[in-house]
């Protein structure tokens, strides 16, 4: 199976372990993604902030990119790209914004744009749970996990898609088909801050505090996400909420791709774990002890 | 809004027109339920909570509004939007008093725009964000030279962020262009790009 794939400017920096764990799940399960030529950035929060005919352009030059490679299905794994190019995509239907937005361009856009969604949908439509489950080698049974989507990915709903706005569960389908048991987390889709970590750190802070907080009481061994702003806020910004909160957390932040990852089989070197500020080292010993339990009956 | 307000001195008809057509919502349907403020993760650091702003709306305050730290600080996550009763897309509204706020010069909280700009300097420069040199440019235009200077020794252990902008293969310059007709078109038009 080929999809197109735009991997978003944060695969090739900070979320340079959530791009190598797709990757490796995907090649496993024979999903080939085929990366654009020459895409941009899709503008992200800035350009939409400032302009959403700036937004649109941005994004435009990507869809029609796709385009003219013929692409069906563009995947990425950013859900804040995802949100970008297809309110893009949707906007551009509307004729007078489109010839706006052709006035910013090299050239017009390409009519037709390609469906984008996530590399999470493709991989869901591709394999369903009981051909996910036969791909594992080490099951995640034992491991208590909280899925977090995150404000983007599901919203707003008539743009993204993505099943019930406030209650999505295709995270959770994936991960309990490799043996994990996923607990009920409320604060699933609530927002963790999002960029304001730079310009007023107290609105990350509180907010991954909150989450961290839940997820600290539920006694998960980690929270899975799927967004490269998230996993930062959660994790590399963890001291911060802690801080923030008074509190004391040590909540590991993987992205769905490596816990997926580890389920197949595949080494936590070649699913960038070490890029991890709060270490995955315990979650892992649970994993291999299940393994090892499993195989003394 | 605890200050008196004046509703025959200071009412801007037109203001609300602009607002509902700019952002395709009809902001009389809101009956102030609230519930867009009490799902906002933002509103802990308003000025004025977001039934406000929409009321402000509906009233045609168009200073109050624009003039709002509110519309700046929006982490734009749809909650609002979401859960409001009569539909208005909450989120859509803020987004547009921020693109009006700024086209007239009204910057509230200087810090956030400036945030962007450095975000989308570093696009036109490769075609694709360059994460250290956001933070490069953001720390000397607000100078704020100690922003986040704490998560420096372990996002550089961890190499958490890439040294080298990743530049587009054949250049950036297709994304320079489009910036920079952005850029004419609204001095042409005579508003603040």
């Amino acid at each position: 199976m080929k999809f197109a794939y735009y991997p978003g400017c944060s695969a090739k920096g900070s979320s340079a372990d959530y791009e190598k764990s797709t990757q490796a799940v995907c090649a496993a399960l024979g999903i080939h993604l085929e990366e654009l030529p020459g895409w941009n950035c899709c503008g992200s929060t800035p350009a939409h902030a400032v302009d959403t005919e700036l937004s649109a352009a941005l994004c435009a030059r990507n869809l029609d990119i796709a385009a003219r490679e013929q692409a069906e299905t563009v995947l990425t794994p950013c859900p804040s790209c995802l949100s970008n190019l297809r309110h893009a995509a949707k906007r551009m239907e509307n004729p007078q914004f489109r010839a706006r937005v052709d006035e910013l361009l090299d050239t017009p856009a390409a009519a037709h744009f390609p469906e984008v969604t996530s590399v999470m949908q493709g991989i869901a439509r591709v394999y369903d749970a009981n051909a996910i489950a036969a791909q594992v080698k080490k099951s995640l049974k034992g491991v208590r996990l909280a899925a977090y989507y995150g404000c983007l990915m599901s919203r707003p709903p008539e743009v993204m898609d993505f099943g019930d706005p406030e209650n999505p569960t295709l995270m959770e389908s994936l991960l309990s088909a490799c043996g994990a048991e996923m607990v009920d987390f409320p604060l699933k889709t609530a927002c963790c801050g999002a960029s304001f970590g730079i310009p007023e750190r107290v609105m990350t802070a509180r907010n991954s505090g909150r989450i961290l907080e839940l997820a600290t009481q539920l006694g998960v061994d980690a929270v899975v996400v799927a967004c490269p702003l998230c996993q930062m806020n959660l994790d590399l910004r963890q001291k911060q909420a802690a801080k923030e909160a008074d509190a004391f957390f040590r909540m590991p932040v993987l992205y769905f791709t490596q816990m997926m990852g580890l389920a197949f089989g595949i080494a936590p070197e070649h699913l960038g774990l070490e890029k991890l500020r709060v270490s995955a080292d315990e979650l892992l010993r649970k994993i291999d002890g299940a393994q090892a339990g499993e195989g003394d009956r | 809004m605890n200050d008196a307000i004046n509703l025959s001195r200071m009412r801007d008809a037109a203001f609300t027109a602009e607002v509902e057509a700019q952002s395709g919502q009809n902001v009389s349907t809101c009956y102030q339920c609230g519930n867009c403020t009490a799902g906002c993760p933002a509103g802990f650091v308003y000025d004025r909570q977001v039934n406000q702003i929409m009321r402000g709306v509906q009233l045609g305050l168009k200073d109050e509004v624009l003039n709002s730290r509110s519309i700046w600080m929006c982490l734009s996550c749809s909650t609002c939007s979401l859960r409001c009763p009569n539909n208005i897309d909450v989120a859509a509204v803020m987004e547009t008093l921020r693109h009006m706020a700024r086209k007239e010069g009204r910057v509230a909280v200087p810090k956030v725009e400036k945030f962007w700009f450095s975000f989308l300097d570093t696009v036109r420069a490769f075609g694709r964000t360059y994460e250290i040199g956001t933070m490069a440019l953001y720390m000397m235009r607000s100078l704020r030279l100690f922003t986040d200077l704490d998560l420096a020794p372990e996002a550089l252990k961890k190499k958490k962020l890439g040294f080298r902008p990743h530049v587009i293969p054949g250049g950036a310059d297709a994304v320079a262009r489009i910036m920079q007709r952005y850029k004419e078109r609204a001095k042409r038009e005579g508003v603040r790009p």
